[in-house]
């Protein structure tokens, strides 16, 4: 049972001594009216299979893209989504909203 | 993230102790302030202020943006009464990432068939409830309609700075209630701090409406301010 975000770095850490690659993606900013709140995370592995949110399914895709690349390269990544950076990123959130998420890698 | 820091960042966590991690996101820098150390830390104040508010977020440090990732202790649901209330209360607070105790000295009520999952003392209050310790981080709720029981555990409750009391029974029953503390001795302001009749006004009926009614009563309570408006905003 993964309530909280608390129960998210548990995951995290379990998955890494496991020896998988793990990538925790945590929203840093909102603006307007963002559907999850600042602190929320979503942990990735190296095989693609995620946990938790950062915007209930807007973005989520794209993020564990990026997360596969930072599990690869080890380089943090600061990411920006929102209706304005639709031609950058294909994905926007739905409500109008805009967030950034910093993508780290579990070492 | 280093593994160790995410390790000790759970660690804490599981130990009911705060803590703050420190990530600056410009030089991808790393540090944990657990809160014994958070006064002789650098950022001390700007650590403190979002620690209570239990907020997450970005603070500007020496021209760096800096984002803190705040960790209060789980909440923790002390439940005073093995009741079908409280069967029905177990699962949902689970859902809602909290953790629950389960307290009643009568076995019979208190039994694992009827509590699986959860932790269970088959005590009287007032010798498990200093056990168990309080801080703010803890809600009570008393839920046996048994003065005896009920009593046992409010007198500690009132002394301790647990968020939220709560104790089930009529306008009638809390009537009474309230002479036995002032016999006791717990002034207008103590007693205030009780919610009853517990839960929020929903007209609950079944043992799971009044779990809700009492869950979203803990969640207001966590979540507004006195003045009805959000916390944080």
């Amino acid at each position: 049972m993964l309530a909280t975000d608390d129960d998210l770095l548990k995951q995290a850490e379990t998955w890494r001594r496991e020896g998988r690659g793990v990538a925790l993606a945590t929203v840093v900013e909102t603006w307007g009216s963002a559907p999850r709140p600042v602190g929320s995370h979503l942990v990735i592995d190296g095989e693609g299979t995620f946990m938790g949110s950062v915007s209930g399914g807007c973005v989520e895709g794209a993020v564990v893209t990026e997360a596969l690349d930072v599990i690869e390269s080890g380089t943090p990544k600061l990411l920006e989504f929102g209706i304005a950076d639709e031609t950058a990123w294909k994905v926007g959130l739905s409500c109008g909203g805009r967030i950034s998420v910093y993508v780290e890698k579990v070492n | 993230m280093d593994l160790a820091l995410l390790a000790q960042l759970n660690q804490e966590r599981a130990a009911r102790r705060a803590a703050v991690l420190v990530t600056d996101l410009q030089n991808h820098t790393q540090r944990l302030v657990l809160e014994a150390e958070l006064a002789r830390d650098p950022l001390s104040s700007l650590l403190s202020d979002a620690l209570r508010m239990g907020k997450s977020g970005v603070v500007e440090s020496e021209g760096h943006k800096v984002f803190l990732t705040v960790q209060a202790p789980v909440l923790r649901i002390i439940a005073v009464g093995a009741v079908h209330i409280s069967q029905a209360l177990v699962p949902m607070a689970k859902q809602l990432g909290h953790d629950v105790i389960i307290v009643d000295p009568r076995e019979a009520f208190a039994s694992p068939e009827r509590f699986p999952d959860v932790t269970i003392h088959a005590e009287w209050p007032d010798i498990v409830l200093p056990r168990l310790g309080a801080d703010r981080y803890t809600a009570y709720i008393l839920l046996t309609h048994d003065p005896k029981i009920d009593d046992a555990a409010l007198v500690f409750a009132l002394k301790s700075d647990a968020f939220y009391i709560g104790a089930l029974g009529s306008r009638k029953t809390h009537g009474k209630r309230v002479e036995r503390l002032q016999a006791l001795g717990f002034d207008e302001q103590a007693i205030k701090r009780i919610h009853a009749p517990i839960g929020l006004n929903i007209g609950a009926i079944s043992p799971a409406e009044i779990a809700l009614s009492i869950l979203g009563e803990i969640t207001s309570k966590l979540r507004l301010k006195p003045d009805g408006t959000k916390i944080g905003h």
